[in-house]
């Protein structure tokens, strides 16, 4: 009982206190501020108005606004919020066992906003995160990456590109997942080949669209496959492929030559053995951190050094969890153990922040803790590095969406009864005070 | 740049030889964990023939001539993981490295772990990159009664050579895990499952009475006519070796009407058992409290899905409050991580309500008394088996690192993970 009547409190309390808060500005000093760009700042302020970041920087230098609301942040680490470039929170799913390439299916269409993988993800401190279809396919799907605000829909959660579209990529794969009995393809080659045919129609496709200028009767019939295939062609989407083994690396690499399109690299277990080429193509790296190696063929030789190995040869890299893979509760573990394994301090928290964002095309927006920027930050016990340090609050947009101390956010940090299965403590218990809430606040935000 | 990479997985692979045999050690630490007593500052152990011979303060033990000296920031007792399947479930997780779980039976207490564990796969070396020495490991939980599991070191030779128990406990699952006729169960796919039991009260109906039938063989094994007396029955000889107490049940028990129902039965029919998983523990812990049966947890990051709901990551620290005996594993996984690092799965304990020094304890002597070797291992004192682990900071810190494992005195570097 107690997680329900709690829970009401909880969410009212979520959604009145930070719409207030917009009015004022809000600072959180005396904080240690791990910015990202720039230097950690030992006694550092930051100040945010209106979902962005107004001001940062030491205590003695940031001149704080007369009215604004002060939170003293002492002994707290304080960093951008954790973005997240390859997950699967949210339940959601991309194309179905009908064939190998769906690049119509949009995981935008499938995701429950009410998963608990979502509660648990704003718990780990994460922010921004690329939701996508799984890998079984050559091409999957569209994913979208979502901004974790506390959400009754998924139109709360997206992030809108200038031209109105949600921001996402393309997911693909190759290797092992996406070889399957007819008609998804038996080798290598017929994987590569069976890509590349879609290309070159989708290549045709744009050539018929340009050669009809505009006119309705010569346009060809509506493809909605291609189109999006048009769009990564056209550089508008970014492939992500999920890629273990070396040479089906050098595979995504040469497709993507081929054709011009823009991608990063997913997964890269033995992205180690190819570094150089790898830095050669000016393809970006999002590295998992497994526990162990194996558990499948393609990963038999995947190794903690890889972000260090990729880094030294000048590769823009970036972390995921792959949730469910890793628990997004426990992404920080692996920029842990990225620096345990050699690489820089600076490119792990990169590589949960930054780079990250550099590698959706956020990071205009997203990333680091700079004037301008969305007020997407975390308040942590202690180093984020360190297994003894918990996230205590995570903020998106200047609106406090977890805080370790309310108790129904803290038995997403921790697990406990009903925090695993959607069905129990969660959103839908809560549907006539939510509604309440909405009302309350404006239905559209 | 293209060189390193290469020499990098060179020195991976030459891991094992370069291990060396027993030789007479002098370990220093900057701080050493006895587990058993106080922690020393500059402490040193000296090893002899694979044993420990002294703990103390450098300053006062004197080091004998000959002895090869090694230094490490922290130093602790080997690692021990209480349960997990390396070297039956092996890293390419192919059905030819499969040998954890044989579904063709429901109750398949006879099968033994050691005519199965591979000390070659490359997850043993791995574990124990990290300080881990002794493992439980055996058939996983995946059918009524799974087969048996052994406790091995980790020391990468054969089954024959490296094994302290062969028949250490025998694997059961009550739940979710053990019901064989339902079709979500972690194994291989396609494989053909025994069609009972499909639900919990069949479960327990059928442990009943196959533990009726072991106690009945057992009756007329001593029967007085001998012409009269049945065959030998290995599954049973295993069962009835639960009654007596030197081969515990394993039972696996997520949900607490499934830990309840392995406690009714244990009391009913006199068995020792040992509770295995228990993610609804802290929803029971008067009871499990009260049956006075040790609990190997869970992985504390496993995934909480389907009879694991309701696992928290500070179960550890409230079996303890509750003053349970228990230690960690690092389980079976089916997919990624093809194994976990029961190390890791103590971190996290320690960073959620247990603390340092009751993390360490659970992965040591508290676990090799749960497992029955505290005589030989868990704790560093002199007469033991020389088991340490060498790390450069905190063990439990993401960025430290396990400088070497030392297993009967044998020094390992296996990378510097």
């Amino acid at each position: 009982m107690f997680p329900r009547i709690l829970g009401r409190c909880g969410l009212l309390a979520a959604l009145t206190v930070p719409l207030a808060a917009q009015e004022n500005p809000v600072a959180f000093t005396n904080a240690q501020i791990v910015p990202i760009v720039g230097a950690p700042i030992e006694r550092g302020v930051l100040v945010v108005q209106h979902g962005k970041i107004l001001a940062v920087g030491p205590m003695a230098s940031v001149k704080i606004p007369a009215d604004t609301e002060i939170h003293d942040a002492t002994g707290k680490v304080l960093m951008p919020g954790l973005i997240d470039s390859h997950s699967h929170i949210g339940a959601g799913s991309g194309g179905d066992g009908s064939g190998p390439i769906q690049p119509d299916a949009r995981v935008l269409d499938s995701i429950d906003v009410r998963d608990p993988s979502i509660r648990k993800a704003q718990a780990g401190g994460l922010t921004t995160v690329n939701v996508m279809p799984g890998s079984g396919h050559l091409i999957s799907g569209q994913t979208l990456y979502l901004k974790l605000r506390d959400a009754r829909t998924i139109d709360d959660l997206l992030i809108k590109l200038p031209d109105g579209t949600n921001a996402g990529g393309l997911k693909m794969a190759n290797g092992t997942n996406s070889i399957r009995a007819a008609p998804f393809p038996g080798t290598r080659a017929k994987s590569a080949s069976l890509v590349r045919e879609q290309y070159v129609k989708a290549q045709e496709y744009r050539d018929k669209i340009k050669r009809a200028k505009g006119d309705a009767e010569k346009m060809p019939p509506r493809d909605l496959a291609l189109e999006e295939l048009v769009e990564v062609l056209d550089g508008k989407r970014i492939v992500q492929e999920h890629t273990h083994r070396a040479d089906d690396i050098l595979t995504a690499l040469r497709l993507s030559k081929e054709f011009g399109y823009k991608i990063v690299l997913h997964h890269v277990s033995e992205g180690w053995k190819v570094a150089d080429e790898i830095a050669a193509a000016h393809a970006a790296c999002s590295v998992i951190m497994i526990d162990s190696p194996g558990g499948k063929l393609e990963a038999r030789e995947a190794d903690w050094r890889t972000p260090a190995i990729l880094e030294k040869a000048g590769v823009l890299v970036g972390l995921h969890t792959d949730d469910p893979i890793c628990d997004s509760r426990r992404f920080l573990r692996s920029a842990g153990f990225a620096v345990r394994a050699g690489m820089t301090r600076q490119g792990a928290l990169e590589g949960v922040t930054l780079a990250n964002a550099k590698i959706l095309g956020l990071e205009n927006r997203v990333g680091s803790l700079e004037p301008g920027k969305d007020a997407d930050f975390i308040l942590l016990s202690g180093d984020p590095l360190s297994v003894y340090s918990h996230v205590e609050q995570t903020w998106v947009e200047g609106r406090k969406i977890f805080d370790l101390s309310r108790p129904e956010d803290h038995l997403y940090a921790v697990g406990g009864p009903g925090a695993g299965d959607p069905r129990r403590a969660h959103l839908c218990c809560f549907t006539s005070a939510w509604d309440l809430i909405a009302a309350a606040n404006g239905a559209d935000q | 740049m293209k060189t390193l990479p290469c020499l990098l997985s060179l020195v991976s692979l030459l891991a094992f030889t370069f291990t060396m045999h027993a030789e007479n050690l002098a370990v220093t630490g900057g701080t050493v964990y006895t587990v058993s007593g106080a922690p020393l500052h500059n402490g040193v152990v000296l090893i002899r023939d694979g044993k420990i011979e002294a703990v103390g303060p450098a300053a006062t033990t004197k080091i004998p001539a000959g002895y090869r000296t090694l230094s490490a920031a922290v130093v602790t007792p080997g690692i021990i993981d209480a349960h997990a399947t390396v070297g039956l479930s092996g890293i390419l997780n192919q059905p030819q490295d499969q040998d954890q779980l044989e579904k063709s039976a429901s109750f398949q207490p006879e099968l033994r772990a050691i005519d199965a564990y591979n000390a070659r796969d490359p997850l043993v070396a791995w574990v124990r990159s990290f300080g881990v020495t002794t493992v439980n490991t055996g058939h996983a939980p995946g059918a009524l009664a799974s087969g048996q599991t052994m406790i091995v070191k980790m020391l990468g030779r054969t089954a024959d050579e490296d094994v302290v128990n062969p028949a250490a406990m025998t694997s059961a699952a009550l739940g979710q895990n053990g019901l064989t006729g339902r079709d979500a169960v972690p194994g291989r796919s396609g494989e053909p499952a025994a069609k009972a039991p499909g639900t919990r009260a069949k479960a327990v109906a059928m442990l009943r009475a196959e533990l009726i039938k072991a106690q009945e063989y057992a009756k007329k094994r001593e029967g007085k006519d001998e012409a009269k007396r049945p065959g030998r029955d290995l599954k049973y000889e295993t069962i009835l070796r639960a009654f007596t107490g030197e081969q515990p049940l394993l039972v696996n028990a997520q949900h607490q009407q499934d830990i309840l129902s392995a406690i009714r039965v244990a009391k009913e029919f006199g068995l020792k058992i040992i509770l295995d998983g228990c993610a609804d523990a802290p929803l029971v812990l008067a009871e499990i409290k009260a049956s006075g049966f040790p609990v190997i947890l869970h992985p504390t990051m496993a995934r909480s899905f389907e009879d694991a709901e309701n696992l928290s990551v500070e179960t550890a620290a409230k079996l303890r409050a509750a003053g349970i005996p228990f230690t960690l594993q690092s389980g079976f996984e089916a997919y990624v991580p093809k194994t976990r690092v029961v190390l890791f799965e103590a971190a996290i304990a320690a960073s959620n309500g247990l603390g340092f020094d009751a993390a360490l304890a659970s992965v040591t002597l508290d676990a090799a008394k749960i497992l029955g070797i505290a005589t030989r291992t868990g704790s560093l004192d002199a007469g033991k088996d020389a088991d340490l682990a060498l790390y450069d900071g905190d063990p439990f810190e993401y960025t430290s690192h396990c400088t070497g494992t030392i297993i009967n005195g044998q020094m390992f570097a296996d990378g510097l993970h």
